[in-house]
């Protein structure tokens, strides 16, 4: 009996939901079933981190990528929107620039993809063998403790593993300060009416 | 599992298929009973606390025959889409919903190793999922082409969105305090007897369950926290132009997600599996689950864990019926003006108390 190989099955799988998706998304011209394919094509790409055993990548990208999709879904088209069911349009010539462009990123990327030789596709029984935890190496990296090379002889290379925890504080911080700022600039301006506060004036002055 | 069948079929490959087939089907059957069941006992319950009886007479006693009388009843009703919906996202929507509540069980450990997805990031698994459930309730609100249901979608939006916040800060602290993502680690790092329970950590951790709560029901769309349905003002919100069996579909996603959202809250706060008296170690059906007495025990476990779901799920029920429902702009002052900065407190709370008194995470 031939052994069925599920993991390549799988990717095969996920693999395909993802590009169509990718294409719908470009197809379409209705922008919520767009963000719809969207949302798909990323929930597919986090299948194939899960099937990676990255597990906590996957949970990342579901929950950054597929949930920012849907709030953008909600704020950026719901409420800007001036009527029901919008559609978008695009130019024959907005198409030109974007296979021009997408087509000189796909070409860099996948040389560059192919050129690393560590990245190449595994034997067999070394991909077979169980996938240790991600979650803990990836924890520790942050603070600049990499499990996966303790000796690095190179003096150069150690100088770049002294962690992302310093970067990723400010970062948040920064982020935090951007969310208080923008908050204070929409909040709901309280304006008080002159006859209230004239009415508020002879109250204080009588007690 | 598979093992077992490798052993009557020979090759891995239908093996392996077939263990995962029965896996899905097993999740599958909890998803499904968990909802008929909670219907049910939503009736009988809120009859109760109305001073009703509920069903009484479908099935012969107890009306336990009313959740398959209601979902024949919903079947045979007409499937209705309005002229003005995007029809299909109006369709897909519920089943995005469901798919969504039904992930949530992959990761859910109903006893020690028992789950079908151990994660080494099981708990963060869990509340990015959990945040997609809303995206099924935002498109069916939105393809229904009505007010109604678009009002109800975008509070739910904005509901969800902000909950998720102090609901995450939450889950955090079981975490720190026992240095994993695992939710099997968890619940395992409370075995023995109730004082071993999270909630009894420190007092932090007390505070910080009723937080938990809180933002649960307020995830799940129950009362007191239900405005997306909200039927006095919005019909019945993001659900007023579905009928038939993509209502159904809707709700099973909501019971389900209750009993997952009561699960969590049982290994994050309640020892999951542990009974308050480790009665299975007592009698000695502790260790591997791969034997025997370790199988019987870890039975006694699953016993105790859905007992706490359940019982998690009533009290959900209970206050349904019992608290009015919040205005919108007293849920989102719940939420940002106090479950936010409690959280916070709790969290810095406990990390105090871990490294002051316990000796570091992970002990």
């Amino acid at each position: 009996m031939i052994a069925v190989n599920w993991h390549t099955c799988f990717f095969f799988l996920l693999a395909l939901v993802a590009c169509a998706s990718a294409v719908a998304v470009v197809v379409t011209g209705d922008i919520v079933r767009m963000a719809c394919w969207l949302v798909t094509a990323l929930a597919a790409v986090a299948g194939l981190f899960f099937l990676a055993g990255a597990d906590f990548l996957g949970a990342v990208q579901l929950m950054v990528y597929v949930g920012g999709t849907m709030v953008l879904l909600v704020f950026g088209v719901m409420l800007t929107s001036r009527g029901p069911f919008v559609s978008m349009k695009t130019g024959g010539g907005q198409w030109i620039m974007a296979l021009v462009v997408g087509g000189a990123l796909l070409t860099i990327l996948l040389q560059a993809a192919l050129s690393v030789p560590e990245w190449s596709a595994p034997e067999r029984s070394q991909a077979e063998a169980a996938v240790p935890p991600t979650a803990t190496p990836l924890g520790m990296g942050l603070m600049g403790i990499r499990v996966d090379q303790p000796e690095q002889p190179n003096r150069l290379l150690r100088r770049g593993m002294s962690g992302y925890l310093l970067a990723f504080e400010i970062i948040s911080v920064h982020l935090v300060v951007v969310l208080v700022g923008a908050a204070y600039l929409a909040r709901a301006k309280r304006r008080i009416e002159p006859e209230r506060l004239q009415l508020h004036d002879l109250k204080t002055s009588e007690s | 599992m598979t093992e077992l069948l490798t052993y009557f079929l020979g090759p891995i490959w239908p093996a392996y298929t077939i263990a995962a087939l029965v896996q899905c089907a097993l999740l599958l059957v909890v998803a499904l009973c968990s909802a008929a069941v909670f219907i049910w006992l939503e009736r009988k319950v809120s009859a109760r606390i109305q001073d009703r009886l509920g069903p009484t007479r479908v099935g012969g006693r107890f009306g336990w025959l009313q959740p398959p009388a209601d979902g024949l009843k919903l079947l045979c009703k007409e499937d209705i889409i309005p002229a003005a919906a995007d029809r299909p996202l109006f369709r897909v929507a519920p089943y995005v919903s469901f798919c969504a509540t039904f992930c949530l069980f992959l990761a859910l450990p109903f006893a020690n190793g028992w789950v079908a997805l151990q994660l080494n990031a099981g708990a963060f698994f869990l509340l990015a999922v959990a945040g997609l459930e809303v995206f099924g309730v935002i498109l069916g609100g939105y393809a229904s082409g009505s007010k109604w249901s678009l009002y109800g979608a975008m509070r739910e939006a904005a509901q969800v969105v902000s909950y998720e916040i102090p609901l995450g800060l939450c889950v955090v602290i079981p975490v720190l305090i026992t240095g994993s993502m695992d939710l099997v680690e968890i619940g395992n790092r409370q075995a023995g007897w109730f004082y071993h329970w999270y909630i009894f950590h420190d007092p932090f951790m007390f505070c910080t369950f009723w937080i938990y709560a809180t933002c649960a029901v307020a995830s799940t769309n129950r009362a007191p926290f239900d405005l997306p349905e909200a039927e006095s003002e919005l019909v019945a919100g993001f659900l007023t132009e579905y009928s038939g069996f993509r209502w159904v579909i809707f709700f099973m996603a909501e019971y389900a997600a209750m009993f997952v959202v009561s699960g969590l809250g049982s290994v994050l706060f309640l020892g999951g599996w542990n009974g308050p008296i480790p009665v299975a170690s007592l009698v000695g059906l502790s260790g591997d689950p791969s034997t025997v007495a370790g199988w019987l025990g870890n039975l006694l476990g699953l016993a105790n864990f859905i007992f706490k779901a359940v019982f998690g799920v009533t009290c959900m029920i209970w206050l349904r019926w019992t608290l009015p429902r919040l205005r919108i702009d007293q849920v989102m002052t719940t939420c940002l003006k106090y479950c936010v900065p409690l959280a916070s407190i709790m969290l810095a709370g406990a990390m105090l108390w871990t490294f002051l008194f316990s000796g570091g995470v992970g002990r």
